[in-house]
Parts: structure tokens; sequence; C-alpha cells
């Protein structure tokens, strides 16, 4: 039972960065100019790494046969345990950074925690990963200051993502059996207890960038549990395309 | 961060010295400092590879280089991804730098300079054609995972930078 929460957990870590890496992905000779561009895919890049390492690690202690790529391309959509903010589309510029902002506060903030994990294996990933989001964050912190307080369109487009999105931030904190389980022996982190830290923040840099603090009192959830966004099907259909039409390929 | 003891049998280096980088093939493997260890028993090698970037593409085609490396010898190499210690630019070697200079890449600064540069526009990174310190901050993402994209005002060049990372 003990593996069973640990596989769930990392599972709950991994597919984060699996679904925005694939989300950034689709910027790929898409975005709005070449460095944001190539920005948006290194950013990927970094996420479908420690994807990776996670993914490796969670197949070893599977005790089946699995694979890193059985892991990723091949469960069904209630299978996979992302929040419902990182499967939410490019609509336009302002949402990636506003996705990617709001991500990337809260991703910092647990590999800072999960870096003391007595998992040392998580430990090692957290402490590689820190390195790369806290890059990331810089990016997407300078955008939201950059579009938030710049023209009049730019700030209005930004304070429309950030507007939509908010109410996707609260599904981060809340915690299920496997985050209360690991947490418990000191392998995982209480992302409970990141709350405060995460909207202190994101709402002074909100401040900074002459944007509204969003006054939302709903909040969406479910993804953690499985039960995700009507974009959540698309998404997989693109991503899992290969595996299920050609079983088994390899590159 | 401490720079972590490497552990190579000496009679591997020639080989290893063989290998390079994909992405910046002026670096050898030796160079770049992601082999931690390389040891040899009963005619395989076991090499200890540590990743620059999590989602760096070179790792997996570094792990088939050694592979065919090692072939003609009639040896196997066995590679395993090692992340902790997490790599660091200090573990670049002073003549990788040299290379990677000449090659048209400007060498990682210290971490403060780094933030400096990639935040705040200070000009401290030099350009590695005409050594002027007159740049700016193009892209903070490059062509790799590894660098960021600087602009030269005196030769008006653009270049990597290779970021500063520890």
């Amino acid at each position: 039972m003990k593996s069973e929460h640990l596989y769930n957990y990392i599972l709950g870590i991994a597919d984060n960065s699996l679904i925005l890496g694939q989300r950034l992905g689709e910027l790929c000779g898409h975005g709005p100019s070449l460095e944001t561009d190539i920005a948006g895919t290194n950013i990927s890049l970094d996420l479908i790494g420690q994807t990776r390492s996670y993914y490796q690690y969670a197949a070893k202690i599977s005790g089946e046969n699995k694979t890193e790529d059985d892991i990723a391309f091949l469960r069904l959509e209630r299978h996979y345990k992302n929040v419902l903010l990182v499967e939410q589309p490019n609509t336009h510029f302002g949402y990636v950074i506003g996705r990617q902002y709001l991500f990337d506060v809260f991703h910092l903030l647990l590999l800072k925690e999960l870096q003391s994990s007595k998992d040392e294996t998580l430990a090692a990933i957290a402490k590689k990963g820190i390195k790369e989001v806290s890059y990331h964050k810089r990016f997407s912190g300078d955008w939201v200051k950059r579009l938030g307080d710049g023209t009049p369109q730019s700030a209005a487009k930004m304070q429309e993502a950030i507007h939509d999105l908010w109410p996707y931030t609260q599904e981060l904190f809340d915690m299920t059996d496997a985050d209360t389980a690991m947490a418990l022996e000191g392998v995982g982190v209480d992302v409970s207890k990141l709350k405060k830290a995460y909207y202190k923040e994101v709402t002074d840099l909100f401040e900074l960038a002459t944007l509204e603090v969003p006054q939302s009192t709903y909040f969406s959830r479910g993804g953690k549990k499985g039960v995700h966004s009507e974009h959540m099907g698309y998404l997989l259909a693109d991503l899992q395309y290969m595996q299920r039409t050609y079983p088994n390929m390899q590159w | 961060m401490a720079v972590t003891q490497v552990s190579i049998d000496t009679h591997l280096l020639p080989i290893l010295e063989q290998v390079s980088d994909p992405e910046i093939p002026v670096l050898t493997v030796l160079d770049l400092g992601v082999i931690r260890e390389a040891k040899e028993k009963d005619g395989t090698v076991y090499v200890k590879l540590t990743p620059t970037y999590s989602g760096c593409p070179a790792m997996d085609v570094i792990g088939d280089d050694l592979k065919i490396a090692f072939a003609p010898l009639g040896k196997k190499v066995m590679v395993e991804l090692v992340l902790a210690p997490a790599w660091s630019t200090d573990w670049i070697s002073e003549s990788g730098l040299q290379k990677m200079e000449a090659y048209g890449i400007a060498r990682p600064l210290s971490e403060s300079a780094d933030k400096d540069v990639l935040l705040a526009g200070a000009k401290k990174v030099i350009c590695p054609q005409c050594k002027s310190t007159d740049t700016h901050l193009v892209s903070q993402f490059g062509s790799t995972a590894c660098k960021a994209l600087f602009k030269c005002e005196a030769c008006l060049e653009p270049f990597d930078y290779f970021k500063c990372l520890k």
C-alpha cells in the first residue's frame, strides 16, 4: 500500500509537468515572436525532462513491467492527475504567460520543500528542477509585469487571462490521499501549507504589474482526482496519437 | 557548490576524450564535466553521467556515442544517469571554457553577475567575437536549454551566452 501511495504521489507531481510541457510544445513554431517561441519550447523541454525522471522512477517502483512511455502515453484521461490549471488552452499570449506564472510560483515553492524529502530520488529531481524552474518564473514573472504595466491593450489582455485562470489556482493546494500519506512519512510535501506564501507572492507581483487581483469566490477543482476540463481530451488526442496508432513504436 | 570528486579509470580517458557534446562539438564530455565516474569491469565500462538540464536531448546522444566509441575495442558500455549532486557550470574545465569562447559562445559568469545580466541588463558579458562588453540580452532562452541569446553593440554580431548554473 505504501508504494501505491508513493506511485500516485509521483504521478501527481509529474503529470502537471507533462501536461504543461505539452501545452507549451504546441507553441513550437507558433509563438508570437521568435524569442518567446524559443522560450516556450525551452521551458517545455525542461518540464518534460523532469517528467521523464519522475516517470522512470514511478515505472521502477510500479512492480509491473512498465516504462516511462507507458505512463506518459497509455493512460486514460481519468487516470491523469494534473491540476486543471495546466491543461487550459493557449488562448492568447496573455493566457500562456498567466498560466505559466501561476504555475511557476507554486512549482518553485513545491520543489523547495521536496528537496528535503526523505526519498532520495525525489529530493534529487527536486534539487535539479529548482534551478530550471527559478528561470521559468523569472521569465513568466517578467512578462506579467511587462504586459500588465504595458499598453492599454496588453494590460487588458493580461488582466483578462489572470481573471479567467484565477479560479484554477486553489486546486493546487488540495491534498489527495497520496499527498497526505506521503507528507506524513516525510516523503511528500504538505501543499496546503504553501497557500499563504503563494497568494502573497502572486498578489505582490500583480500589484507591481498594475493588475487587479481577481476577487473570485468560485474555484474549479477536479483534475487531481482525474475529473478534467473539456480541453483535456483534445490535448491527450494529440499527445497519445502516435502510441495509439502504432503501439510500442520507438523513435 | 563544491566540485565533487570525479573518478575515472585513467586508461579510459583517451577514448572518453573522443566523445564530444553533440550541441557544442568543440567540447568533449570531459571538458563539460558530465562524466562523474567511469570504471571498467569484465569488459564493460560503467559510466555515471550527470545531465546538464533535465530535458537535455544531448544526454541520450552522448550515451549512444559512448557505446559507439568503445565498440571497436570490444567493450560494452552501461550508462547510468545520476541527478545528485546536480550539474553546475563550475564543472566545465578551464580548457573547455577557452574552447567554448573560441567557438563563439560567451563563458558563464558568476551567479550574481548572471542575475545582473539576465535581469537588470548590466553589461558584463564579453562578446566572443570582438571582446567588447557593450552587449545586451536579446532572449533569456537560446538555441539550447543551456544558453541565452545576446547581441554585441560594437560588432553587431549576435552570439550565445552559456548561462551560469549553480
